[in-house]
């Protein structure tokens, strides 16, 4: 294994090249990143054995993604932002029909006005499609994510398809040491592709069509919803397959740090977990507050078991979403207060909405919000604002 | 930790400079961590980018406010963009220079004409002399940085065809950077 200080755009395009990806489609203009051209760069200089698919938009991106996978090969694509959006619909298809796809996505805020910045109002927009969402916290996520994708993507039991995120900037162009596996253990780790069918030339078939019986398209849905559950084994499973092998495990779903004692919990995704690590670092050092990190990996499928268990011993549970529904609140919030008060887990519950449409957040604006958080519910044993817009000191 | 600004030119290489460091600081055991600060990204126009140097993996990604360390890759660029902006009392200032030069006081100055000594060793791209791996070597002497793993670092970064003539770069302004306190 070699260490090399590779960008989160540069992690992700090793982790494709690694997984044996045959095919790449891709619209190579704004808002595409460098991971692309990157895998140009890889499958030109015949290091990567792939196909490279230009193509006019983002929506026949995915569709040509997608129609490579569905005829048997590794397929692989990335976007970002307004480019997943256009994406959106295609979204639904590749999940629809069950065929395993990886994504990356590096998480942009939405316009207007046109802004390059890190949020996760994209990546958080694609919740309903059916795809698992991940989001990485540090450039070695990033490049372990990509390959164990492929390995939960493809188990039967999951048949999804899904997208690996990564903050924009603060991780896409951002360069860390990333240790690079070797290819051999990468083979030894990902099995032959597997998935549902096959399209194969000369053979048509016809798909998509009016369904004959709404009942059992309904029946297809709830089938996507009972492989999200099952995927939540997969994911513990393949992580754990991958600490084996390589010593770096993630926790599978969720990751809480300086939880053990932990009076509250923080709760986030994304690379800004790192700076909610060295809050809480600062809390307890400076101010004696028991408090600890509650990492959701994936948003999608949701961790309701993991989050219950953690949840069950705290005082209360702060929220940073880096997205919002206008109108109701943050999606991250929104997931783990209707999972807890559905199981009759009633502990105050704070949406802490920061860093939107590329805020800078700093780990002592984190610290800063939960130190009131904290101080209201010893006073009062409640929180005054539960949803509560963060715009800085 | 150390926190390090560098301020450039779009085409001047400071971002480079900045991932070339990451790759040297690990040589020697230590976490890095590079970033571009995105914004205006023409050839010309002023750029910034930022490194974390330390001992422990780097987890914090916000934007650097407070730098131990301004590192200067044009000699022009004080006087249309505030360089010295949030450094920490008694920081560091690592600035290419043709000659003297005056900053604030209470800051500690490394001067490298680096200008000179990239034309020196033939380091032009259009017309562009290539500063920044002389920076980094003058760098290097500020942070206490071994000079061997900086040329390492330039060398496996930029290959062999251009690597050794810039991390000679490097030594060269490693050995002939002034102190000013």
């Amino acid at each position: 294994m070699a260490v090399r200080p590779l960008t989160g755009n540069y992690a992700v395009a090793w982790g494709a090249r690694l997984s044996r990806v045959k095919v790449v489609a891709a619209y190579p203009i704004t808002p595409q990143t460098t991971i692309v051209e990157k895998l140009a760069q890889f499958i030109e200089s015949g290091e990567m054995d792939a196909k490279m698919i230009r193509v006019e938009s983002e929506h026949s991106a995915l569709a040509a993604t997608f129609g490579a996978a569905a005829g048997g090969v590794r397929a692989f694509t990335a976007t970002s932002s307004h480019g997943l959006m256009y994406m959106h619909e295609m979204l639904w298809w590749t999940a629809g029909a069950r065929i395993p796809v990886v994504m990356a996505v590096a998480t942009r805020t939405m316009g207007p006005p046109w802004n390059i910045w890190t949020d996760h109002s994209d990546i958080m927009g694609q919740r309903d499609t059916g795809w698992l969402v991940m989001m990485a916290e540090h450039n070695q996520e990033v490049l372990d994510m990509t390959i164990q994708m492929f390995k939960i993507t493809e188990d039967p039991r999951v048949f999804l398809p899904g997208i690996v995120g990564l903050d924009a900037f603060i991780l896409s162009h951002t360069t860390e040491p990333v240790d690079i596996p070797e290819q051999e253990l990468v083979d030894s780790f990902l099995p032959p592709r597997r998935q549902p069918y096959v399209f194969k030339a000369g053979d048509p078939l016809i798909m998509g069509n009016i369904p004959s019986s709404l009942e059992e398209n309904m029946k297809m849905r709830w089938d996507i919803h009972r492989s999200m559950e099952e995927a939540k084994k997969v994911i513990q499973k393949v992580d754990a397959e991958w600490e084996r092998l390589t010593g770096r495990g993630y926790g599978g779903l969720t990751e809480c740090y300086r939880c053990s004692d932990a009076q509250y919990l923080v709760a986030g995704i994304g690379a800004w977990v790192g700076d909610m690590r060295e809050a809480v670092d600062y809390l307890r050092e400076e101010f004696g507050v028991k408090i600890g990190v509650l990492k959701v990996r994936f948003v999608r499928p949701f961790p309701r078991e993991d989050i219950l268990k953690w949840a069950s011993s705290v005082k209360a549970i702060a929220v940073f979403d880096r997205s919002v529904s206008p109108g109701s609140a943050g999606p991250l919030f929104l997931d783990i207060a209707a999972h807890l008060m559905a199981s009759g887990t009633m502990l105050p519950i704070k949406d802490l909405l920061a860093g939107l449409t590329g805020v800078d957040v700093t780990y002592e604006d984190i610290a800063n919000a939960l130190l009131r958080f904290v101080s209201e519910v010893e006073e009062m044993g409640t929180v005054k604002q539960p949803i509560e817009w963060y715009f800085g000191r | 930790m150390i926190e390090i600004r560098f301020h450039g030119r779009g085409g001047q290489g400071a971002v480079t400079a900045a991932n070339i460091l990451v790759m040297a600081a690990y040589k020697v055991g230590l976490w890095g961590q590079a970033f571009p600060f995105f914004g205006a990204e023409r050839r010309g126009a002023p750029v910034k980018a930022f490194a974390r140097l330390s001992k422990s993996r780097v987890r914090v990604r916000s934007m650097i406010r407070h730098p131990d360390v301004v590192v200067v890759l044009d000699p022009k660029l004080p006087e249309i963009v505030d360089v010295y902006s949030g450094i920490k009392d008694g920081g560091t200032v690592v600035m290419n220079t043709p000659g003297k030069f005056k900053g604030p006081k209470g800051l500690r100055y490394y001067l490298v004409n680096a200008t000179k000594i990239a034309l020196d060793h033939g380091l032009v791209l259009a017309g562009w002399p290539l500063v920044n791996t002389a920076i980094l070597g003058a760098l290097a002497r500020a942070i206490d940085l071994p000079i061997e793993a900086v040329k390492k670092a330039i060398t496996e970064y930029l290959g062999p065809k251009v690597g050794p003539k810039n991390a000679e770069a490097a030594e060269q302004a490693f050995r002939e950077v002034v102190i000013v306190e």
